[in-house]
Order: C-alpha cells, then structure tokens, then sequence
C-alpha cells in the first residue's frame, strides 16, 4: 500500500520550503510558543524537578501497565462506563459505528482526539451516513477543508486569518466576510452550539485516564470537549493504551507540564474529570458513558525497553514547537497523524522503519526536542536506534519492517568503504587519486548526490593527513 | 483466535516489563505553599489574567451582591441549582428582582432548546478553588446539574476564600477525589477560550463567555 514514492519525506518537505506563506505562518506560531513555554518555567531547578517527577510517573505507570490497564477497567466498569478493547483501528472503528447504531445515532460531535485522527474515525463513519463533526475551532476549521492536523496542538495552526476568512464566508452558511478573530470565533460558535444541541452522541479522546478511580481527564480551553462529553445523550472516549496512571494524584504534575509545555499555560481553562454517567438522581450528562481502548501497535513498541520510552509521551507538543525541521516545512510535510519528533519515532514503530525510511532519517539529531520534552523521552536515541533498525536489525527485534530500509546501493558503499579501510594499500591509493583527481570527482555519483542535491560538492584535501605527515619528517604510522 | 483484550494484556504481560518502580519525589509540588491571604491574592491575579471576573462579598451580603450584579447587567433569567443552601440563600434575595431566578430541577431533555438559546447566567457554589495557578474547583451532581457551569454565556460562581488549597495536587488529596471522585469534577480557571486562529486570543469560543468569581471574604479576622 505505502511506496516510498507515495510516503516521501523528502520531496514532502522540499515543496513545504518553496511554500513561503506557510513558513511564514509555521515561523510566528512557534517562536510565539516557545517564548510562552520559556515564561512559564523561570526557574530551571523546579523544571527539572517537574520534568523528573512527571517521567517518574510515566515510567511507573508503563512499568506496570497490564495490570493499569485491568484495573481501569474494573474502576470503570464500578463507575458505569463501559470499556472496549480494540488491537486495530479498523476494530475501534466497528465498536464506535455498533454503539452509535445502537443508540440509532446519527449526529456525532467530536472533541479533538488524536487517537481518532489515528483511526480516520471521520471519514469511516461519514462513509456509514454518520455526521462526525469536529467541534474543537482548530480541528472545525481543517475539516472544512477536508484537511488533516498539521499539530496535534493547534490542527490549523498552518493557516493564516485571511485562509480562514475566506474559508468561513464560501462554506458557512449566510457567513459575511471578516477577517477579525473575535467574528470568526462567534460563527463558529453559533454553528456549533446549534450542533452540540442536535447531537446523539459526543467523543473525545482522553488526556491522562486514572486506573484506581475509573477517571478519564480531559484538559481543554475552548468547552467544546465538555460540550460534546456532557450534552448528548451517548459519550464515548477512546484512548491510545498507553494513557493510563495509578492514582489520581499522579496527574496533577503531568497536567502542571502539559499545559505549560503546549501552549505556556500555567492552566487550562477546563479541567474535566469523567468518572461516570449520569446517576439516577442527576439532571444532565450522558447516560451512557463508553471507553475504547486502541492498541495499533503500542503493545509492540512496548515490548522493546529503549523504544516503550515512545509511549511516555503526553502529547504536548513542546518537541514540534522546538524542532527547526518541523519550523521550517510545517505538519503536513510528514504525511503522517503525528508530525514532528514525536512523529518521526512514533509513525515508523507504527507504519514500518522501511516505508517510513525517511522520516527517521529527517533529523539534525540537534537535541532540542529532547532537552524541551517534559518526561525526558530521548528522541535523538530513539532516532538513531530506529536507523540501525531500518538496516540492520537483530533477529530479536520487535520493530515493525525492521531490515526494510536497506537499499542495495548503500550497502554496496558501505561494503567498498570497508574494504578499502582494512586494507592499507588499496587506502593510500585510494586517497592519492581522490586528492589528485578532487577536482574532477562527478557530484552527480550516487550517494555523494544526496549530499551534493542541496549542498556543495565537499572537496577533500590536496594531500592527505598521512603524506603531510611524512613530508614534515614524521614516520609513517 | 483470542479476543483482542486477551490479545493485548498477553503482548504487555510478554515485554516483562518489570523492575523497581522509580520513586515519586513530590517536594517540587510539596514546597509551593502560602498563608490564606496569600492564596486568595495568587488565585485572583491568575484569573484575572485571563479575564475571570472578581465580585468581592462577605460571607453575609454575598446574595445582595449577586442580586445587584443581575440588575447591573440587565440579565433576564439566572438559573440555579435550587437544592443547595447557597440555593435558598439566593432565591430569598433574588425576590422580586427583575432578574428571574430560574431552578434547574428537571431533566435537561426538558428545556435543552431553552437552555441553549434563552438563559442568561448560571450560578453555581465551588468546593474550592487552587492558588497556585488560579482555578475553581466544582463537583456538579444532582443539585447542581453539570451544564450549569457550561452553557449560560455567562457563569457567576461563588468561592469562599478559606476554601482556597495551594495547588491542584493538594486539593485533589484533601477533596478525596483520589479515593472517591464525583460523576464529574471540574477546574475551571476562566472564560472559554481559543487561540486556533492564528494563535490570538478569543473568549467565549463554545462555553462561557464570562466567568464572574462572586469571592467571600470569610477568612479569620473580617467581619462578616
């Protein structure tokens, strides 16, 4: 299904640089949020005692995830929500369509979730005559244009006001032309209140979901998330089943670096705790309450000690803002649901190192998404671990399309380079016509080209380091 | 074939994942702490900065405040959770106000449409509220329905100044939402908000569109 032609990183990003406007709109938006982040941690030894208390927590909860996630389960199930377990996204998709025709639902309205993003949820249930409307203003507006995230923060962060003006006037309904935020907010808002009125059902994904009380928290600014959780008659949530933590107040240092990390919020405007449906003796909230739970491929990465570090994540954001590749071609770039760092290791464990050959492969190794990431997850090693992976992995390794990113003319150059080097002789000839003839070596060979299609031709030295030596006197060595 | 709970609880049990689990050292949360006074000032000056509203009240006036601030607005209908004694506080002050007081004590599948298009304000009491980042902490239920807070443009919500904890993690331990969580608990720090558009602030995007603190004064030391 995937070609490297299809999946290419490469020529992704090299049309996303041409893009002038959007690298204008990417660049704002994140020196914007890294200098808010910057302001809300002043003090680097509170940060870093933060930081080592939310990785704590997340390591704890991996540590003993099975028996996290059965004891979510019966919390829940004690609580009146009823919870699903699905290994695919195709599975998810079918348990989400059946408890929607149960209820004979036909309205969904949707608080942003990257899991059904992972599942196409929206397209899969339009394509089963169920409206699936996105309710979050960042996710509102990518849908009307049939558009995927380019941030699992801020979905529409690659348009400007003027893209979006004109979007709202030529697609909503009666809608005038107005390029001021506060008008633009309020279509949507009217829309939308209209839709959380009509709606059958409501989702929404979960932030962090505690395994002792049966809780799914939600952290949210806008109070579509609550809308589409409490309004309708049906919620249902799904989460990735890496989401879970023991207690409940293990989540209080995870929310203090979410919200900061993101967006450089010391709080959210909402921070809405489900733990249940509507009791008997209650006048709203849903009266069924629904979790799923999806696997696609998180058991597998979890089976890998360095790589279960992947399913840390909280999903802030932080690496995207911080990475000058993400600055630079935006979200879309990646062609994948998780752009950025976090993308580059995530999609490859999920999708195969070999198709995804190139996002692996479309980094600095600079540092900083790692240095920012509030539970310490070590991008850059992931990175080069998952390199090694895509080439030359071990018979034990668990990581999907492992081996698959080997090509035969890299490997025939790096048999040459090999031969060369453990054989003196054949080196010093070797680096005796490459100084000689340095001028005249082709920057079009494969493999320099990959060098020499964005940079200029390296052109080695005119003696090398060893004939220096010898001619300053030196003995040969 | 197994079923796919079965299926996944055997890949994690399979990783082994074992070993000692890492110690939690709260001390970074443990050390924030202020004496009352200092808690109402942190609280206030978060909300305000983004754009909660503060009506100063002592623990005797607080409904003559409300009232006042009803008439002040010009708005038409208040609901309210009649059931509370800050409930029956209100509605003895709110008589013959030209502000009517309207109880949500029926199901909402009753008065949704009305509830979304013609309700003014809701009011709501908290249970508390976080200093350290500014926040108020709500367990609607039965006497006080969850949309309350949510779908009035307006929320007016009544903090008193001694329950006011250091931090989210301190109030989630003295609360007890760890041992037992309500249905539905909420902090709620400000009006409803969004930056999707170009990352510049809107307010009232799907909730709220104000959030007015009516804040007691019933610390040791004021007169009530």
């Amino acid at each position: 299904m995937h070609g490297e032609t299809d999946l290419s990183f490469r020529a992704s990003a090299t049309r996303a640089l041409g893009d002038t406007q959007l690298r204008a709109n990417f660049r704002r938006a994140m020196d914007g949020l890294m200098a808010k982040r910057a302001a809300q941690f002043p003090d680097p030894k509170d940060l870093q005692e933060l930081r080592d208390l939310g990785t704590a927590v997340r390591a704890r909860s991996l540590l003993r995830l099975p028996e996290l996630l059965e004891q979510l389960e019966a919390s829940c199930a004690r609580n009146g929500i009823q919870v699903h377990w699905a290994e695919t996204c195709d599975q998810a998709n079918a348990i989400i369509l059946s408890l929607l025709k149960a209820k004979g639902a036909t309205r969904l309205v949707k608080g942003k979730s990257m899991v059904s993003e992972e599942m196409h949820l929206n397209a899969f249930l339009e394509s089963h005559g169920i409206e699936s409307l996105e309710s979050d203003l960042g996710e509102y507006i990518i849908q009307l244009d049939h558009e995927t995230p380019s941030h699992i923060i801020m979905p529409a962060i690659h348009k400007n006001r003027g893209q979006i003006a004109r979007q709202f006037s030529q697609k909503i309904k009666d809608a005038k032309y107005t390029e001021d935020v506060d008008e633009l907010t309020a279509l949507a808002r009217k829309v939308l209140r209209q839709k959380f009125l009509e709606a059958d059902a409501g989702l929404s994904g979960v932030n962090f979901a505690v395994a002792e009380t049966g809780t799914l928290c939600l952290v949210e600014n806008e109070g579509n998330g609550r809308m589409s959780t409490h309004v309708p008659p049906l919620h249902i949530a799904v989460m990735g089943l890496e989401k879970v933590v023991a207690r409940l107040e293990d989540v209080a240092p995870l929310y203090a670096l979410l919200t900061r990390s993101a967006t450089g919020q010391p709080v959210s405007t909402y921070f809405n705790l489900i733990s249940g449906p509507r009791s008997k003796d209650e006048m709203d909230g849903p009266r069924e309450v629904h979790l799923v739970i999806l696997d696609n491929g998180r058991s597998r990465i979890y089976g890998d000690p360095q790589l279960q570090a992947t399913l840390r994540c909280i999903r802030c954001g932080a690496c995207m803002n911080h990475c000058p590749v993400y600055t630079r071609v935006g979200g879309h770039a990646y062609e994948a649901v998780y752009p950025g760092p976090i993308g580059k290791i995530l999609t490859p464990q999920m999708e195969g190192v070999g198709v995804r050959h190139d996002l692996i492969h479309g980094s600095s190794l600079c540092g900083a998404c790692s240095e920012v990431c509030p539970v310490e997850i070590p991008i850059p090693d992931i990175l080069v671990r998952l390199r090694r992976e895509a080439t030359h992995a071990d018979a034990a390794s668990k990581v999907a399309g492992k081996g698959t990113g080997r090509t035969l003319t890299e490997d025939l150059a790096w048999r040459a380079w090999a031969s060369v080097l453990r054989r003196p002789r054949l080196y010093r000839v070797s680096a005796w016509f490459a100084t000689r003839f340095r001028r005249f070596i082709p920057g079009g060979l494969p493999l320099l080209r990959a060098w020499t299609m964005s940079r200029t031709k390296p052109l080695p030295a005119p003696r090398s380091l060893q004939e220096r030596l010898r001619s300053e006197g030196l003995p040969r060595v | 074939m197994s079923d796919p709970r079965s299926a996944i609880l055997a890949r994690l049990r399979a990783a082994g994942s074992e070993g000692a689990l890492p110690a939690l050292d709260t001390a970074v949360l443990e050390r924030r702490r202020w004496t009352p006074a200092e808690r109402v000032q942190r609280l206030r000056q978060g909300m305000e900065a983004i754009h909660a509203e503060f009506l100063e009240a002592r623990p005797g006036d607080w409904p003559a405040v409300v009232r006042a601030f009803c008439e002040r607005e010009g708005l038409r209908t208040l609901l309210y959770g009649p059931a509370t004694e800050a409930g029956r506080r209100l509605a003895e002050a709110m008589a013959g106000s030209a502000t009517t007081l309207r109880p949500y004590d029926a199901p909402v599948e009753t008065f949704k449409a009305e509830l979304f298009q013609s309700v003014d304000a809701g009011f709501t009491t908290t249970v508390g509220g976080v200093a350290e980042t500014g926040g108020l902490l709500l367990a609607p239920g039965p006497q006080e329905p969850r949309l309350l807070s949510l779908v009035p443009p307006l929320h007016l919500a009544l903090l008193r100044a001694s329950t006011i904890h250091d931090t989210l993690w301190s109030a989630v331990r003295a609360l007890g939402w760890g041992q037992a969580p309500p249905p539905n608990a909420l902090m709620i720090s400000g009006p409803s908000k969004t930056a999707d558009i170009e990352q510049t602030l809107a307010y009232g995007v799907h909730g709220p569109k104000r959030l007015v603190v009516v804040l007691v004064d019933d610390l040791p030391g004021t007169p009530a």
